[in-house]
């Protein structure tokens, strides 16, 4: 026996906003959970054939809490949206095209210094963005705190191996400045601009601009790169390509990762 | 067992509790849901029993199977039931009960380090430091589960589960598991 569904909370808290703030937080919510979901799915192309044993359990486990990421924050979404798609079909029933996660994300597996130098340019650029979430739009300040609680294991991991890739002898040191030189490239494009941030600070919804966000992460880097003598990512003009035009390795992660579901339109898994 | 005369009253928030107390987390069933501290807010009157519902981990895969027990098990009690999983109140380690640390210690899973004490309070609960290596995390060693030891080392912070970290004791050379601190 269950009750009636009380009206949810994010709901109701989404219908107080105003037409144009509701639609900039939808466009946020829909850019923070596609950079999960597309980076956890990547993340477990490594299940299962890691380097050592440790790490494919590593891998596994960050994957899955990436996707559980991405998971609360479609529902999330769906709730702003209100137009009767739930977290799956969000997740799942879009054309790769519309996806908005960052370019850094587009980027193929690639070998193990790829990955470690994909995977700590996001956490840290993850870390400057959950931070500058402000206490707007509660359902999702609320979600933040408790992400930040799990994501901080995911940067205790990446900076762990960036200095152990660093110091690890000039072949593992030569693989990782070149997957850095190369993801540093499209790493900024996760501080592309939404067309909404005016409306999104003046909701208290984001407690600061993008701008000052990617500057925060930059003094993070700074932090740990440069006493390892590691070069920072350029700094790149912002476009609207940088969430969008994605890559074939991109495609076809898509396919993998909506093969199952389009399999059996509308079954029930 | 729930008696005849509970199940003709009123539930309070007691007898609620104790029926959540008889569900034992599925991916570590020596400690129960109340203990993990996964019970927020608990509404009963007439109309029904509305639960909140804490998730240890925002990607938890035992959560649809945790949800569906609790509304399976509060059927004794006879009234309409909702659980809602929510976020407001976060879901720390230090929610785990003495019990519960306990119950986890006794299974050889060394129970997670008091971030409240070990870090202050104020700063554990923002979590707000980028943490390179060690400098964000506890000092102290967590104890092997099974001897006692500190001199024990962290292997890794990831282990079978989202909420499991793997450890090992310099001292009976075991290696074990550690709820992880969040």
């Amino acid at each position: 026996m269950t009750l009636p569904k009380a009206p949810s909370a994010a709901r109701e808290a989404a219908a107080r906003l105003d037409g144009p703030t509701r639609e900039a937080l939808a466009e946020l919510l829909l850019t923070m959970a596609d950079d999960e979901f597309v980076g956890g799915f990547m993340d477990s192309e490594w299940t299962g054939i890691a380097p050592i044993l440790e790490e494919d359990v590593a891998m596994s486990s960050i994957a899955q809490d990436e996707l559980g990421h991405a998971r609360a924050l479609y529902e999330l979404l769906a709730e702003v949206l209100d137009d009767g798609r739930d977290a799956d079909a969000i997740a799942y029933d879009r054309e790769p095209d519309e996806y908005r996660h960052a370019r850094l994300l587009d980027r193929p597996r690639g070998d193990w210094a790829d990955t470690i130098a994909r995977r700590f340019l996001y956490e840290l650029a993850d870390e400057a963005r959950l931070a500058s979430i402000g206490g707007g739009f509660a359902p999702l300040g609320d979600l933040v705190d408790k992400l930040r609680r799990e994501e901080r294991y995911h940067r205790m991991h990446a900076v762990a191996w960036i200095e152990r890739l660093a110091n690890g002898g000039p072949i593992a040191r030569g693989h990782l400045e070149a997957a850095l030189a190369t993801a540093g490239e499209a790493a900024p494009t996760l501080f592309t601009p939404l067309d909404g941030e005016a409306a999104l600070l003046r909701a208290a919804i984001l407690a600061r601009p993008l701008g000052e966000a990617e500057a925060a992460w930059r003094a993070d880097l700074t932090r740990i790169l440069v006493p390892l003598g590691l070069a920072l990512p350029p700094t790149i003009e912002h476009g609207p390509e940088g969430r969008s035009g994605h890559s074939d390795a991109f495609r076809w992660l898509w396919g993998e990762f909506t093969s199952v579901r389009r399999s059996e339109v509308g079954a029930t898994w | 067992m729930v008696s005849e005369a509970l199940r003709r009253a009123l539930p309070d928030r007691d007898a609620v509790v104790a029926t959540l107390d008889t569900i034992a987390d599925p991916e570590i069933p020596a400690v129960s849901i109340v203990q993990l501290g996964m019970i927020g807010e608990v509404e009963t009157g007439p109309d029904g029993i509305r639960i909140e519902l804490l998730p240890t981990f925002v990607g938890c895969p035992a959560l649809e199977v945790i949800r569906d027990t609790m509304t399976e098990r509060l059927a004794v009690h006879g009234l309409p039931v909702e659980v809602v999983v929510s976020f407001t109140t976060p879901w720390t380690s230090d929610r785990i009960s003495p019990a519960g640390r306990e119950a986890l210690r006794r299974s050889g899973f060394a129970p997670p380090p008091q971030l409240a004490a070990a870090i202050g309070g104020g700063r554990a609960l923002q979590v707000l430091d980028l943490a390179p290596a060690a400098d964000d995390w506890p000092e102290e060693p967590t104890p092997c589960p099974y001897c006692g030891s500190t001199r024990t080392t962290l292997v890794s912070p990831f282990g079978p589960t989202q909420c499991r970290s793997v450890h090992h004791c310099a001292d009976c050379r075991q290696p074990f598991e550690g709820f992880k601190a969040v």
